[in-house]
Order: structure tokens, then sequence, then C-alpha cells
């Protein structure tokens, strides 16, 4: 069968839209995609260079112009790997771009006959809590807007993920829940976090963690396109490590927190106005363990990170060593 | 000159350690078949190292303080799931220490077995991570159920803060047994190995429980009773294996439930017979 397929006419590229692409994962899902698809590269924050051949938009994912996008490409999937990170712009600003700007992104995957969306969701969504148990399956509860009013556009961003996952199988919806993805050009909080010098921790408190270097995510990323199995995925490495190791592993130094009463952590980073790298909202993910069960995605795909944890840490201990 | 070389090179930290974490210890350990990540590390924020050092503390009372006798070790599967099922008793969970030493100096194949522990313990400083890293879990059903997947050996107390909590007066009268073990054995296909506590209950004798101030604490109980735990010596008795078939009923549950519990009775009862005298 498959031989015959290869004899007839060679099929038609696949043109491949990819959300967010100014990002470090966005840039490697690219380089990954180009030459076998027609990529189309979107970022909200400013135009990407990109290579020859591949068309860049700046525009706002809930703003018109974003439809004439789907009208000048014959668009066949999305990749939504762009949102606003919660250190970007205000609270309001955020759920705009987020889960407005989702919801309209699928409304006109729908008007344009996408076949397939992959969506990039965050662990966060689980959320931090004294009660959560280790190894997260996909079903388990999504907390995080118990614990913070901060990260209700992540959680709302996947529940709208999820309706249009059942209400519309056609689109090949596959959400991916990665836990923290670290590596050379990642501006998420935990990478701005553990490229300073100083890095804050809470006194008597070190939950563990699971980084995925941003190569393998965006493996992962590919593999996941490439087969296209909708459904709901934790992405993680099956290896641990507390957050205060992992702080010393990565070169920096200490700065404690006292961390009783609870409310006081919260406090000195509102004052301090850490919201970039240590954000008040997040405080419990540096205080109890958000541990996800990557190994449905790993079955279901064929997945193994190919960079360990050591790997992963000696990029920011020696970045530390240059700048000194 | 050797002295003053040997000072100069003196770390406390490091001479304690050397100290409590003997050749014995490392040995039994380094036999435990448990694997861990790359830094020392399982999920549940289990550490070799730690580890070595609490079962040195742990050893010390098991061997000099509360000098336990052991018996049935050979019942403890070597390797693969398995669920032990003791009675809980003496205020504070000195039974879990004991056994927990027991399993991890097995001379028929160490393992090490995790404990469950109550809730509130993650939302202390250190001592959280520190009893993580001892193997101590929370008692949740989830954690319980992906540990048995990975082959892991756990402890259960089944009756609880009510067998722990209990006075002096209603010594080795088994409390109710939830029946949350039994449906993780069966589900996972997981053996039990029952076991008898004797001498617990000597450790901390309590007289009256004063209710209200433990619900002030916001603990279990507040029981007037010794401030730190009586050198009563410690019979511990493991049982053999025991296997349940799926079964379809809660009240089929309860029956093999029972079961385990009149097997726990006659564990104690032999201990009971064992032990040379309280103190």
């Amino acid at each position: 069968m498959a031989v015959e397929k290869k004899k007839a006419a060679p099929a038609k590229k696949k043109t491949v839209l990819v959300t967010g692409a100014g990002g470090a994962l966005a840039k490697r899902v690219i380089s990954r995609l180009h030459g076998r698809y027609n990529v189309v590269a979107v970022d909200f924050r400013r135009k990407v260079e990109t290579d020859a051949g591949i068309p860049s938009y700046k525009v706002e994912i809930e703003k018109r112009g974003f439809e004439d996008i789907f009208l000048n490409h014959k668009i066949d999937a999305v990749l939504h790997i762009g949102r606003i990170f919660a250190h970007e712009y205000s609270r309001d600003r955020r759920y705009n771009a987020n889960v407005l700007g989702t919801k309209r992104l699928f409304e006109l995957c729908k008007k344009y006959g996408v076949g397939q969306v992959i969506v990039h969701s965050t662990y966060y969504v689980y959320g931090a809590s004294a009660y959560n148990p280790a190894l997260l399956d996909e079903d388990h509860p999504l907390k995080a807007s118990e614990v913070t009013m901060d990260l209700v556009d992540s959680v709302e961003l996947e529940s709208l993920a999820n309706i249009y996952l059942w209400k519309h199988p056609e689109l090949n919806i596959t959400i991916l829940r990665p836990c923290n993805v670290l590596g050379p050009g990642v501006r998420n909080s935990m990478s701005l976090l553990l490229s300073r010098p100083y890095t804050p921790v809470l006194l008597g408190f070190s939950p563990m963690m699971q980084f995925l270097h941003v190569d393998d995510m965006a493996d992962a990323m590919v593999l996941a396109f490439d087969q296209n199995k909708p459904g709901i995925y934790n992405v993680a490495p099956d290896d641990y490590v507390p957050y205060q190791r992992a702080v010393e592993e990565c070169g920096c130094k200490k700065l404690p927190i006292l961390s009783v009463p609870p409310s006081l952590p919260k406090m000195v980073s509102s004052l301090l106005n850490w919201n970039a790298f240590f954000p008040p909202y997040l405080i419990n993910y540096f205080k109890y363990p958000v541990v996800l069960d990557g190994s449905l995605f790993n079955k279901t795909f064929g997945f193994k990170p190919k960079r360990n944890l050591n790997d992963i840490f000696t990029f920011y201990r020696k970045n530390k060593l240059i700048s000194d | 000159m050797d002295v003053l070389a040997a000072l100069k090179n003196f770390s406390a930290k490091e001479e304690v350690l050397r100290r409590l974490v003997t050749p014995e210890i490392e040995a039994a350990v380094a036999k435990i078949p448990k694997p861990v990540g790359s830094f020392g590390f399982d999920a549940w924020g289990y550490n070799e190292d730690q580890f070595k050092v609490g079962l040195a503390g742990a050893k010390w009372l098991y061997d000099h303080y509360f000098k336990v006798q052991a018996f049935g070790l050979e019942n403890i599967p070597r390797n693969g799931r398995v669920l032990i099922i003791p009675n809980h008793s003496g205020q504070l969970p000195m039974d879990g220490v004991l056994i927990g030493a027991a399993c991890a100096t097995n001379p028929h194949g160490p393992r090490a077995a995790r404990a469950m522990i109550e809730r509130f313990f993650p939302t202390v400083p250190w001592l959280g991570n520190l009893l993580n890293a001892w193997g101590g879990v929370i008692g949740d059903p989830v954690n319980c159920a992906k540990m048995l997947d990975t082959e892991e050996a756990i402890i259960v107390f089944p009756e609880g803060v009510r067998g722990s909590g209990k006075l002096y007066k209603d010594r080795y009268q088994l409390q109710r047994f939830g029946n949350g073990f039994m449906h993780l054995a069966i589900n996972h296909a997981t053996p039990i190995v029952p076991c008898g506590v004797v001498g617990c209950e000597e450790t901390m004798p309590a007289l009256y429980n004063i209710a209200p101030l433990a619900k002030v604490l916001g603990i279990p109980y507040a029981p007037i009773a010794p401030l730190f735990p009586l050198p009563a010596r410690v019979v511990l008795n493991f049982g053999k294996p025991l296997h349940f078939k799926p079964v379809k009923t809660e009240e089929e549950v309860t029956e093999r439930v029972e079961q385990v519990k009149a097997e726990i009775r006659r564990l104690i009862d032999k201990g009971m017979q064992e032990r040379p005298s309280l103190y």
C-alpha cells in the first residue's frame, strides 16, 4: 500500500501555521517542519525573521487581520504555540489574547477546513497544592484557578480546546501539557529564574520538578503533529529533581525567603516586583510539587527525551561562567 | 602534624555522617531494588542519600532503644509490589519507623518500604521534604496505585489515627479497618503481608485524650502521655503473603479485610508470647 502511494503523483505539500513564531520553541519547531511542509509564521509581538520561503506576519490573533492569513494561504494545520506569558501585559489583555484569541483561532480553523490543531498548554493548569499526588494523569482535575485568578486564562484555554476537541473531531485537536521547558532562548518564568545569579527559594520547601530541554519539546511537538493522534497528553521525562537542587545545579546562589506565614513570600514578590521570574501567583509551584506522568505520550508517540537533566542545567551553569 | 592536618579537614557534618551511615547500611541500601532518577530522586521525593541517614537513625532505635525482635522477615518478597498491613499504636508512628527499618535491613532481601503519611505534613517546612526523602508519601489512593504499578513495597495502617490515638486501656484491641487497602490489593494484584506489632502500645501509654485541645490545634488527638516514647521492647511478626481474587460487592471486600484482621490478631498473640519482658 505504502509503495503504491509513493508512485502516485507527489502529494501537495501541506501548509502549517505556527503561532508564537518568535519564541524559542516555535523557532525550533519551524526549522524541523521547514522543507517537509509550507510553514506560515505568526507572532503577535513582532514580525519574525524567518528563512526564505516562510511567510511571516505580525498580527494579534484576536484582531480581524488574522483572518486574512487564512484567506491568503490554504492552511491545513495549526500549531498553536504562541501565548502571552503571565508576566507579559495585564491580566485582561492576557485573557483576551489567550482565551478569546484561541477561541477565534478555533472558529477560523472550522471555517477554513483546517484538519489538525496542536495546542501548547502548560503543567500549571493542574495547580500546585500540598495534597497533590505525584505522577498526575491527564484526567486529574485542573485546579490552577483554585489557587490563583492569574492562571484562569491557562485553564480556560484548555477547557475551550477540550470543547472543540469533542464537538469538532474533524479539527483533530491535540493538547500538550509540558512540564518546565528550559534551554537556550527560552523566556518563560522558570528559564528567566534559573538564568539569574541570585534565585529566590522558599525556606524549608523544595518541591520535586521535571524539566524538558526545548529541543526535546520541539521533537515531541513534531512527533505529535506527524502522527496526528488527537487527545490530551502530558509531556514530561521520568526523571525528577527538587527545585533547590536544580537552582544549585544551574549555578545560581540561593536567595532564601521566609515561607511562614504563607502570605509572606507573595508579599515579598509583589513588593519587589519580581513579576517576570518569581511572580506572586506562581509561589505555590515553588512550594508544592506538580509531577506529571508522561507515560501516555511516550507510549503513544514513541517519545524519549534525548537530553538529560545535567545537559539542561549545564547550559545555565556555563552561561553564568561566561558572564562572570 | 597529622592531628593538625586532620583537624584542618574536619567537618562535623561529615564526621557524623561517617559514624551514622555504617558500611552495613550502605550495603543494605545498595541492594534495594529501587529505581531512582539521575540525581538519586524518585517522583515522590525519595532520595537514596537521605534515606541512608534516616535509616541509620532508625536502625539505632531498632537495635538499642526498642531492642526489636523481628520474625517472618522471609515473608516479605525480595522484589515486586507488596502491601504490608500492620496494626497501629503508640500515638507517634514509631511502628512505621521500625517496620521500615526491618524491611530496609532485611537479610532476606532489603526493601525501601514507603509509608503513607498524614496530609498536613507537606505544609510543614523542612519536615515535609525530609519525610518524602525518607520514603514517606501522602496517603492518596493515586499515589498508592502508581507506586504499586512501579513495584514498590508500601506500609498501610488501615486503622489510621483510630489505631495510633487509642488509649492505653484499649491496647491491642484492633480498631475498625478501612477497606481502601483491600481495593488496592485486588485492583493491582498485590500480595498482602500482614504484620503484628507488639510493644509500641507501651512506648506511649495514653491515659486520656484532650479532644477539645486537639480540635483547637488542628491535630488528630492530644493525649496525656509520656513526652517521649519509652524504651519498650518491640516484637514484629510478619505473616505469609495473602493473595486475593477480584470480588464484586463491598460486603465481600469487608469479609476479606476481616480475614487480614484475624491474621494480624493471631500475629499479635504470637508476639505477646515471644516478648521476653515489657521494657
